[in-house]
């Protein structure tokens, strides 16, 4: 894993000391609120429909035991004993008091985490495929090129203070597995004829009002080129982004604005003056950083696994768990488990502090102590042993950490909404929970297959509803909560908007209107055919019969 | 119910970001029961110039008016935002505490 340097610790201490006298002078009246906003949200701290929401970045989403056990101990001692992980590789607390917010941050310094970056109009924490390191299709570990990102954006003088927030995802790996088609810059790694590495760059994607797909500017940008080509995308969008305008303010309304191939050519421009220059760095550079990130001592072990396959053939709960949360690893003999923080039921992406603490003790008992927290809201342990694997679930269980869900339909993305948000137009998690316990049963949702549904509580569309195969967004009419649909969307490297279906349910229809939405696709499907391949090849048209058929919208 | 348009201030406790309401005694409750509530616009002007008098002497952050409904005296908030305020989350909070 990464550790910080002198200048990195030496960086965020003085950031905790910092925002500690602005927060007692706060306090004691001589700032005001209006002064003091900009202040705590550069610390990830902002105020809540009920109480202050403390985002922690937890970069390219890598956590270590320690570190895991720093968060369940900040949820236990100056929280209500939970955190929620949110889709953007975060964690949120939603009950700090501002008096103690200093020393949650001081105690995540000691972990060498923070709060920066996690708000305001920076370049936010850069988020990576949550396989990194791992995946059997990888081509190279994405997570030391988000570390070198960060380091450059850190702070960076000229972009502190951008038209609007600006957030990078990074996958080694063709399987987007970190929705990089979703974001302001999505960097995807290929191999070019000569078997080098480089990314393919993605500009201006985004979800919220104005959900947008980014569009490839370069097909091929060599790695060791990385950061000049960054600066000069960042330099046009500087100049350019509106500022007038926080709707039209994202890189994804510039792009649109003067068109792809015209927007390449500026940066392309731009890039001509900085490349080649002091920004990218050397090779033995990125190795120090790539260094950080290289693969644990694994032991040599056979691919074979009888002990594993008995246990399949002995326990169909455990069968169903390895077919839905457990991946194919790199290295021969181990596996990457999924820890399903979707209960039926439960609120998607909570974890209470035993949980956490249970996690960690499972990631040094038969890992090597390193944890992932992924797009889904959902924990990752990435280096189980096969033989391990059904002693992992028995502890998981007892935890109520071992729903067999990941990819199926009740493993839903859903975002505070109005439970907890004070953007929020509807609440997002009853909703989530409602849909989650009529699918909970297990051979029912196994049939189903993967499926992906997300639930947003407004059009800023945290839960990324716009990118789901069902997506459902929380809309307002008259003081009354209604749901829209939307029909698919997909989230992976053929990254795709969803269409409104038609009119919206209201809290009570919407569970129906999902289970009718499934109810067609089991009718029509062929062989095993996930849902998504169904509804591009039958279209709306037949969902729409049956939703709309028996009037169950108003 | 009266059909008047009442209104009540609540904002967020600067110390915790609690959800407090604005008292006749000029204090800030949890409650909402301890609520002062406005009957005309011009009680509501002077209710909110009260608070605002609370926000720049930095006890409280962000006040604002909110209509409500006096069901059998008791203040109850119209919107869904506001009850949901009055109650916290509808999910509870302990619900994955283990
Ligand atoms: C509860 C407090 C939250 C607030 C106040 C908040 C606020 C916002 C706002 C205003 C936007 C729209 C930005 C824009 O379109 O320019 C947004 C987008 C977003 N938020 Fe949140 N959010 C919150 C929680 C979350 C959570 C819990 C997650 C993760 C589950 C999240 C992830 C995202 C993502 C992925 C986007 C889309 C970014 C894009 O437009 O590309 N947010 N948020
Ligand atoms: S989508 Fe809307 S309701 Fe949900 S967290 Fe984001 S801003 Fe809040």
């Amino acid at each position: 894993m990464y550790r910080y340097d002198e200048f990195d610790h030496a960086f965020v201490a003085e950031r905790v000391t910092q925002f500690r006298d602005q927060v007692a002078r706060r306090i004691s009246g001589e700032l005001s609120e209006d002064e003091f906003k900009p202040l705590r949200l550069m610390n990830g701290l902002y105020l809540q429909l009920h109480a202050y929401m403390l985002r922690v970045a937890i970069p390219y989403g890598t956590l270590s035991a320690l570190q895991m056990r720093k968060l369940a101990h900040i949820a236990r001692t100056y929280d209500r004993g939970y955190g929620h992980f949110t889709t953007r590789q975060n964690i949120q607390y939603n009950w700090p008091k501002l008096g103690e917010v200093p020393d949650i941050l001081a105690e995540l310094a000691a972990v060498e985490m923070h709060a920066i970056q996690t708000s305001g109009n920076c370049i936010r924490n850069t988020t990576a495929d949550p396989l990194a390191g791992v995946a059997a299709d990888e081509i190279e570990d994405p997570r030391a090129y988000a570390e070198i990102i960060r380091q450059w954006s850190t702070l960076h003088p000229e972009f502190s203070f951008l038209p609007r927030k600006f957030k990078i995802a990074v996958t080694g790996a063709p399987n987007d597995r970190a929705v990089t088609r979703g974001h302001d810059i999505g960097l995807r790694m290929h191999l070019d004829n000569a078997g080098a590495a480089g990314f393919e760059v993605m500009v201006g994607g985004g979800q919220g009002r104005t959900p947008i797909m980014a569009k490839t500017i370069r097909a091929f940008l060599p790695v060791d080129q990385l950061l000049s080509y960054l600066e000069a995308i960042l330099r046009v969008y500087n100049q350019l982004g509106r500022r007038d305008n926080i709707y039209k303010a994202r890189i994804k309304i510039l792009v649109q604005n003067v068109g792809v191939e015209a927007f390449a050519d500026l940066v392309e421009a731009e890039w001509r003056h900085i490349r080649d220059g002091a920004l990218d760095l050397p090779t033995e550079e990125r190795d120090r950083i790539a260094a950080y990130f290289s693969p644990p001592p694994y032991d040599d072990l056979s691919e074979d696994c009888p002990a594993l396959d008995n246990a399949i053939d002995a326990h169909p709960h455990f069968a169903a768990w390895m077919e839905s949360n457990v991946q194919a690893h790199k290295q021969p003999g181990y596996a990457i488990a999924t820890i399903s923080l979707k209960p039926h039921g439960g609120i998607p992406g909570d974890a209470s502090a035993a949980q956490m603490d249970a996690v960690a003790d499972l990631s040094e008992q038969y890992g090597f102590g390193e944890i992932r927290v992924s797009y889904k809201q959902n924990l990752i342990l990435p280096d189980i042993p096969k033989a391990d694997l059904y002693a992992l679930w028995l502890v998981l269980d007892r935890w109520d950490l071992a729903t067999a869900n990941a990819g199926r339909i009740s493993d839903i993305i859903a975002c505070p909404g109005l439970d907890y948000c004070n953007l929020a137009n509807a609440r997002s998690i009853p909703i989530a929970q409602r849909i989650s316990e009529r699918f909970s049963d297990l051979a029912r949702e196994r049939a189903i297959g993967d499926l992906s549904l997300n639930i947003s509580g407004c059009i800023n569309a945290c839960a990324h509803h716009h990118v789901a195969n069902i997506g459902i967004l929380g809309v307002d009419k008259k003081g009354t909560e209604f749901y829209q649909i939307t029909l698919g969307g997909v989230a992976n490297e053929n990254a795709t908007i969803g269409s409104i279906i038609g009119p919206a349910f209201d809290e009570w229809q919407i569970a129906d209107a999902v289970e009718t939405i499934v109810d067609v696709y089991l009718q029509q499907r062929e062989k095993d055919e996930p849902f998504i391949d169904t509804y591009q090849r039958i279209g709306p048209d037949p969902f729409k019969e049956k939703l709309y058929a028996t009037d169950q919208a108003r | 119910m009266s059909t008047n348009l009442t209104q009540a201030i609540t904002a967020n406790r600067l110390s915790d970001g609690f959800v407090v309401y604005l008292t006749a005694q000029d204090q800030w409750s949890e409650r909402i029961e301890d609520c002062q509530s406005a009957d005309d616009p011009r009680s509501a002007e002077t209710l909110f110039a009260r608070a605002q008098h609370h926000a720049d002497s930095g006890q409280i952050v962000g006040p604002y008016l909110f209509k409500i409904v006096r069901d059998g005296g008791h203040p109850v908030p119209l919107s869904r935002r506001e009850i949901i305020r009055t109650t916290g989350p509808s999910v509870g909070t302990d619900l994955n505490l283990k």
